[in-house]
């Protein structure tokens, strides 16, 4: 087999609400993006836990993405807020714990944004082709 | 005369504390002491490590190991101990999930080596000596233990059957898991011998909680005088209680001090820092993006906050190797 470049993995954490919602706008629209990025569909954004992106990066993935309503948007009024606090903080420890900028991403994302949809991912995986897989930092 | 059942103690990366939780059982440790034959203990009795090598496989019942493993010495000693013992127990904190010690994996070798032997304040060392594992002094060849990179928990080295939390853990469990073992009434393996329930659970200051806690202000120890009877959490205070599991008996609470995490997470939480942290984020009071930053500038060290027992158990086991500090 000929040597194949670097097709980074990324997970795609969506609210039920918006950001899923936009993929299949994106998906019903006939807008091509880059199939790195497969989608599990969470009832928030303020579902995601922490350990999620962990469990990720420690499993394989290269980045991960979480997408959720915009905000004063939220399905339950504060989900999207609490994602936003768990993201910063959870950004601030990823940094400590050396892993790049670029990896872990929070968009928000209204149903009516199929076009941000196909943008976002496609933005993502141009970035982490050219960063590189994400080494389990395991010595 | 029937045998009595052998037990051995034995220290890696530690700084003692277990050692002295043992003599910490006080009367108990005579009936300790009656029950069973202590054949390894370095911080009390003169053993060598052939006197273990010449005992026949399995024949030490229970093996109690404290530390964390970072240097191949504390490596041939764990897996030595468990040939020869029947059960291992991971005893405290830094053998359960890699403890204070784990911290050093947001480091590598040649950074602690760098500040230990050069750069501290303290240091006399002209010849920018640091221990290598082979070298000549006065003509004789010296070897010391491989110190690695990356510090591990007891179980990410050998088998474990069972954990003992805390740092160091409270007599009562420590007579309880002895009393378990002399008796043969254990649970299943893998075990932490501690109830899975939140340290909140037992906290002295649980009614003092309101339902729900908006924090605007985080405040530590060392800059902000604590109400003695308020939940640490409705102060502003980071309590890693919420996320750590109990039975420890609240000594820090009771000692009017945040929990700050030593028996590690319950069963089902992958990662400590992060499930804390996840809680700790959800109760702040700001909605915007810079109002967040401001307040989480007010934590100085997240990873060492979060992650203070359990760095090398964490999902992410360290900081990735090459990556700058």
């Amino acid at each position: 087999m000929a040597t194949t470049t670097f097709e980074p993995r990324i997970v795609a954490f969506f609210c039920n609400w918006c950001t899923y919602t936009a993929s299949d706008l994106a998906g019903t629209a006939r807008l091509a993006y880059e199939p790195n990025a497969p989608v599990i569909r969470v009832m928030c954004s303020g579902r995601f836990d922490p350990q999620f992106v962990m469990k990720a990066l420690q499993e394989g993935a290269d980045g991960v993405l979480i997408g959720g309503c915009h905000p004063g948007d939220c399905h339950y009024q504060e989900g999207n807020y609490k994602a936003l606090r768990r993201f910063r903080l959870l950004k601030r420890v990823l940094s400590e714990f050396g892993v790049e900028d670029e990896r872990v991403r929070l968009e928000w994302i209204s149903a009516s944004e199929g076009d941000r949809v196909q943008h976002v991912i496609n933005e993502m995986t141009g970035q982490l082709r050219s960063l590189g897989p994400f080494q389990q930092a395991r010595s | 005369m029937a045998q009595k059942p052998k037990v051995a103690f034995y220290w890696c990366a530690s700084c003692g504390g277990c050692d002295e939780a043992v003599v910490d059982l006080e009367e108990d440790i005579l009936k300790v002491v009656d029950a069973v034959d202590i054949v390894l203990w370095p911080v009390a009795m003169d053993f060598k490590k052939h006197d273990i090598e010449a005992m026949d496989d399995g024949s030490i019942a229970v093996a109690f190991i404290n530390g964390a493993v970072r240097m191949s010495e504390q490596e041939e000693w764990v897996h030595l101990l468990r040939k020869k013992a029947q059960l291992v127990v991971a005893f405290g904190a830094c053998a359960h999930l890699g403890g204070i010690p784990g911290l050093a994996n947001l480091n590598t070798k040649q950074e602690v080596f760098d500040t230990c032997y050069r750069d501290v304040p303290s240091m006399d060392n002209k010849a920018a000596a640091v221990p290598c594992v082979e070298s000549k002094v006065d003509g004789h060849d010296l070897h010391l233990p491989q110190f690695w990179d990356t510090v591990k928990s007891l179980a990410q080295v050998i088998d474990v059957d069972y954990y003992l939390p805390g740092c160091a853990p409270p007599p009562d469990l420590i007579w309880s898991a002895i009393n378990a073992i002399l008796t043969g009434q254990l649970p299943p393996k893998g075990a932490v011998l501690s109830p899975n329930k939140a340290c909140c659970d037992d906290c002295p200051r649980k009614d003092t909680k309101p339902d729900k806690i908006e924090i605007s202000e985080i405040k530590r120890p060392a800059t902000h005088m604590a109400d003695p009877e308020l939940c640490f959490m409705a102060q502003g205070f980071v309590c890693m209680g919420p996320a750590t599991r109990g039975g420890c008996g609240n000594p820090c609470i009771k000692g009017h001090m945040p929990c700050r995490g030593c028996f590690g997470p319950m069963d089902d939480v992958f990662d400590q820092g992060a499930k804390f942290l996840s809680a700790f984020a959800s109760i702040l009071a700001p909605k915007d993006e810079a109002g967040i930053d401001a307040l989480l500038d007010q934590i100085p060290d997240p990873i060492g906050t979060f992650y203070r027992f359990s760095l090398p158990t964490s999902l992410l086991h360290r900081r990735k190797m090459g990556t700058p500090v």
